[in-house]
């Protein structure tokens, strides 16, 4: 399987998704965000960093390049797509996920290692999860507040589109302690943590992200993702 | 030559916690009787020949404002002196 990992100006975590994408056993393909050719990946992460230098909001302008145009409509196809901080941003700015994230409620940039609750396990990238199941993964953002109006709020409840939450101290004032959301199709999802640097336990707090990536070979292997 | 200014202001229920901050630090300044501070962007385009009005509010809900969040007003500045 080949999972792509885009890189923009100003993304920092390409390298540790594309190393976590090999430790969890498939081949990472590097992405260009000035190319719109995704070179048959099954899959595309999209790292975390700064992309364009977060020039009007963080994501905003990533959302047009070039590769986004062939990433939505890979998404709208099924293929999974995992937005991790900048990342998920960015899904957010395309409008592949619902809500935005703002500037954290205290104004710090939050660093620091994080549990989380994994609660939707019917994702693309988390069916190797138990419902429940809290994981400890380093978070590192200053824009990592969750909105979305008390609507959609209240429908990913219901839907059970909440990837995973905060436990404890809420780190950024995110509404109803949110971490990470999925789409309806739940191929889509976009987390605040960084799953990528908890891989192993020489370099990360935990081996907890490692999940993130076998879950999506699992899924892409057992045949139910739409090949890219 | 025309100049479009387009106001971008976080919705009023999003929390600005920018403007709070500003708040908190006015009574620093002896100021002790503004209740609220919210922070905005101002955005100028300058265009080469008659601004389409229709395009720029394009350009303001797809690219310089997140409807999402944000709301934004789109006029034509006055003839620059």
């Amino acid at each position: 399987m080949r999972i792509g990992v885009v890189t923009f100006p100003g993304s920092l975590d390409d390298r540790d998704a594309a190393r976590a994408v090999r430790y969890a056993g498939a081949e990472p393909v590097a992405l260009w965000h000035g190319d719109d050719e995704l070179y048959g990946v099954d899959a595309v992460i999209l790292p975390g960093g700064f992309s364009y230098g977060d020039y009007l909001r963080c994501g905003a302008i990533a959302r047009f390049a070039p590769v986004m145009t062939s990433i939505a409509d890979a998404a709208r196809g099924g293929m999974p797509v995992l937005g991790i901080c900048n990342g998920f941003q960015i899904l957010c700015e395309a409008h592949l996920l619902p809500g935005a994230l703002t500037r954290n409620q205290h104004l710090h940039f939050r660093s620091r290692d994080q549990w989380l609750a994994v609660e939707s396990v019917n994702t693309a990238w988390t069916g190797g999860f138990d419902a429940g199941q809290q994981i400890l993964i380093p978070l590192k953002s200053g824009e990592g507040r969750y909105v979305a109006d008390e609507a959609t709020l209240d429908r990913l409840e219901a839907e059970g589109r909440v990837v995973a939450r905060y436990i404890g101290e809420n780190p950024n004032g995110s509404l109803r302690d949110i971490a990470g959301v999925t789409n309806e199709g739940g191929n889509v999802v976009g987390l605040m943590p960084h799953p990528e640097h908890a891989i192993d336990k020489l370099t990360g707090p935990s081996t907890d992200g490692l999940g993130f990536f076998t879950s999506v070979l699992k899924f892409l292997t057992e045949g139910r993702g739409v090949a890219a | 030559m025309a100049r479009v200014v387009v106001d971008v202001m976080l919705k009023p229920e999003i929390l600005d916690p920018q403007g709070q901050a500003v708040a908190a630090a006015l009574p620093r300044l002896g100021v002790t009787d503004v209740t609220s501070v919210r922070i905005g962007r101002r955005i100028e385009l300058e265009f080469a020949g008659e601004p389409d009005l229709e395009k720029v509010h394009e350009i303001a809900d797809r690219l310089l404002a997140n409807p999402m969040i944000e709301e934004f007003a789109v006029k034509v500045a006055e003839e620059a002196s």
